[in-house]
């Protein structure tokens, strides 16, 4: 059974999202459980398998055992075991959070979200745990044709922004289509490390040169970086609260986290450092991404929307981080990719249970909030320091590897970028706050007593939905603190060796 | 470079078509011709896959003849008389793929109708404001 755990962190998902709807056909009360049930198991299986990879080093697994060049491959490696955990329990909270956000938001909609949820963190499991080029691709598929789903049964206007994403997501993944084709004609094989092992000898050809333009930028699209990032403002805004809370930490986190392998594990460090110095051009296209998404989530009075450009300059840190091209900074990346998920799933989820609360997003709603909601306002605000950098908050420790990194690779323009956006955010935030303390004293003059005495009670979210948020609060929290033993014994080991 | 072309004629198949839908795609302002050419594109994309496989000189179907039970294959197999499955078999998954986006993003654009009643998306820029 334990052997068989890399696998069933796939499998369990993906045959529990196909019976959801017969579940949900015969009692619908009894859905909500049987998905609850699906995450924990995948969780408990990715757990196991982390374990394992501590205790015993790289998993293979094969599927049906064929060998690899043949036969589809799971490799779970320190890179990946601990994304896994990420996903699944990323995935598990959110599913928790779900269910009342659902039922005000889409009233009768609720099995069928469900079903498409869980296929879609299907989708994100496999992309990150299989070791097989074009199975990726299929994995990439499902998590975004489900990604788009979701999307689009939001609120005004989501259809539209879902169709954009339909349009630039798929010109994404059929350029990483085409690339795992062009490496395919001249190596013939299709997993990863067998790849890995016959591209030095091509690392000039110009097929091997078009192969890797299009993964990356087929990827950046997928992980919207700046100047490809259009679709996701508005996709994500509109989309449900649930959906966002989903979506917006995981998709674009993938994102990089499949740049990473097609760098690192695909292609030798050389190839993508010296050879064609795409670094150089990933630390200025980081910068750029810094400081537009900086710029721009100044201009948004929605809550949400700000938060969505600060994820565009969020992904700016990363791929800046792998760009620059040292242990440090790549160890800050890849440190920070966990981070990143984990406080944005915090604001989103705090965007989420405001707009259930208050039936819009606007930041003008946040008025008088840390009075009605203080539990998530402190959510809100633990998140909020994390995006900004404040110890021991785990934002702090993955930002402060990414400053070292720049600093030991004497790139400034980086650091400026990263000290900027991290301003920005101070700034982002307290306005966010200062409204939040804004009491309803002021309109006193009308209706005085009956409104004074309405705003003062405390007026929460359903616990189904500020215990996740909570979680989520301390796990930053807890994730911040224990940065150095996450680091030594399993970052250290997925940083490549360069 | 008339020969540079001709020798190569599959992939400037793949190239042109792959463009007509890249163009569509971008370039268009009505939903369905958009739709039209991500098919193309992904139309295009599969020909690709599916030309590399060819071989020239009476390549046929890798269906391995000589009946059942042991010593079936009795002579060596060479591998010039058989065209590459695989890419087929990869395009199978893709065909699939392609399709279910296709219906994900008709579904779409019928959610925009019922509410725009239009599918030009000035028009319905128009209305959203």
């Amino acid at each position: 059974m334990i052997e068989q755990a890399p696998i069933l962190i796939v499998v369990i998902p993906l045959m529990f999202s196909f019976i959801t709807p017969l579940i949900g056909w015969w009692k619908k009360e009894l859905c909500y459980p049987w998905v609850i049930l699906a995450l924990t198991l995948s969780v408990l299986c990715s757990i196991i398998t982390l374990m394992t990879v501590l205790s015993t080093g790289v998993i293979h697994y094969r599927l049906g055992s064929w060998l690899p060049p043949w036969g589809i491959e799971y490799v779970i490696d320190y890179l990946n075991a601990p994304m896994m955990l990420l996903v699944s329990g990323i995935a598990l909270l959110v599913a928790i959070y779900a269910k009342e956000s659902i039922e005000q938001e889409l009233p009768g909609k609720f099995v069928y979200f469900y079903t498409v949820f869980i296929l879609q963190v299907t989708g994100f499991l496999g992309i990150v745990i299989t070791g097989d080029a074009f199975n990726l691709y299929v994995f990439l598929e499902i998590a975004s044709l489900t990604g788009y789903a979701l999307i689009a049964v939001g609120e005004e206007g989501a259809p539209l922004a879902s169709f954009r994403y339909v349009i630039m997501g798929t010109i994404g993944a059929c350029f990483y289509l085409l690339g795992v084709g062009y490496l395919y004609i001249v190596t013939g094989s299709l997993n990863m490390a067998d790849l890995a092992q016959l591209l030095p000898s091509l690392y000039g050809s110009k097929v091997v040169m078009v192969a890797f333009a299009f993964f990356m930028v087929g990827l950046a699209i997928k992980m919207a970086l700046f100047p490809l990032h259009t679709w996701l403002p508005d996709a994500y805004t509109k989309a449900p609260s649930a959906a966002s809370a989903l979506l917006a930490p995981l998709m674009t986190k993938i994102s990089i986290y499949v740049m990473i392998r097609v760098m690192f594990t695909i292609f030798q460090p050389d190839f993508s450092i010296i050879m064609t110095h795409t670094t150089d051009i990933m630390v200025w296209v980081g910068i750029l991404a810094i400081f537009a998404g900086a710029i721009m989530a100044l201009a948004q009075t929605d809550f949400k929307r700000m938060l969505c450009y600060i994820v565009v300059a969020e992904v700016g840190y990363m791929v800046g981080g792998v760009g620059l091209a040292n242990t440090i900074a790549i160890k800050g990346a890849i440190l920070h990719i966990i981070n990143d998920a984990v406080m944005t799933l915090g604001v989103f989820a705090v965007a989420g249970i405001v707009c259930y609360r208050m039936k819009s997003h606007n930041i003008s709603d946040f008025k008088d909030l840390f009075k009605k909601m203080p539990f998530t306002m402190t959510a809100l605000v633990v998140a909020a320091l994390s995006m900004i950098g404040v110890p021991p908050t785990c934002g702090f420790f993955s930002k402060w590897y990414l400053l070292q990194g720049a600093v030991v690779a004497g790139s400034w323009a980086f650091v400026v970028a990263l000290l900027v956006s991290s301003l920005v955010n101070v700034v982002l935030f307290f306005r966010v706050f200062e409204i939040g303390y804004v009491f309803n004293e002021s309109d006193d003059g009308h209706d005085s007593h009956a409104h004074g005495d309405e705003a003062s009670v405390i007026d929460e979210a359903p616990l189904s939905m500020l215990i996740p948020t909570m979680i989520v609060a301390v796990g930053i929290v807890l994730i911040g603190i224990y940065n150095q033993p996450i680091l030594i014994n399993i970052i250290e080991h997925a940083v490549p060796k360069l | 470079m008339l020969d540079f072309i001709a020798s190569k004629y599959n992939y400037w198949i793949y190239i042109v078509l792959m463009m007509i839908g890249f163009y569509a795609m971008i370039g268009k302002r009505n939903l369905v011709k958009k739709i039209i050419g991500m098919n193309i594109f992904q139309t295009a994309i599969i020909l690709y896959y599916v030309s590399t496989a060819c071989k020239w000189g009476g390549a046929t179907l890798p269906i391995l003849t000589g009946g059942h039970g042991h010593g079936a294959v009795e002579h060596a197999i060479e591998v010039s008389n058989y065209i590459n499955p695989l890419p087929h078999v990869l395009m199978l998954t893709a065909i699939v793929v392609s399709i279910a986006t296709l219906g994900v993003a008709l579904a779409i654009v019928i959610m925009i109708y019922r509410k725009y009643n239009t599918l030009e998306e000035d028009e319905i820029l128009k209305a959203m404001k």
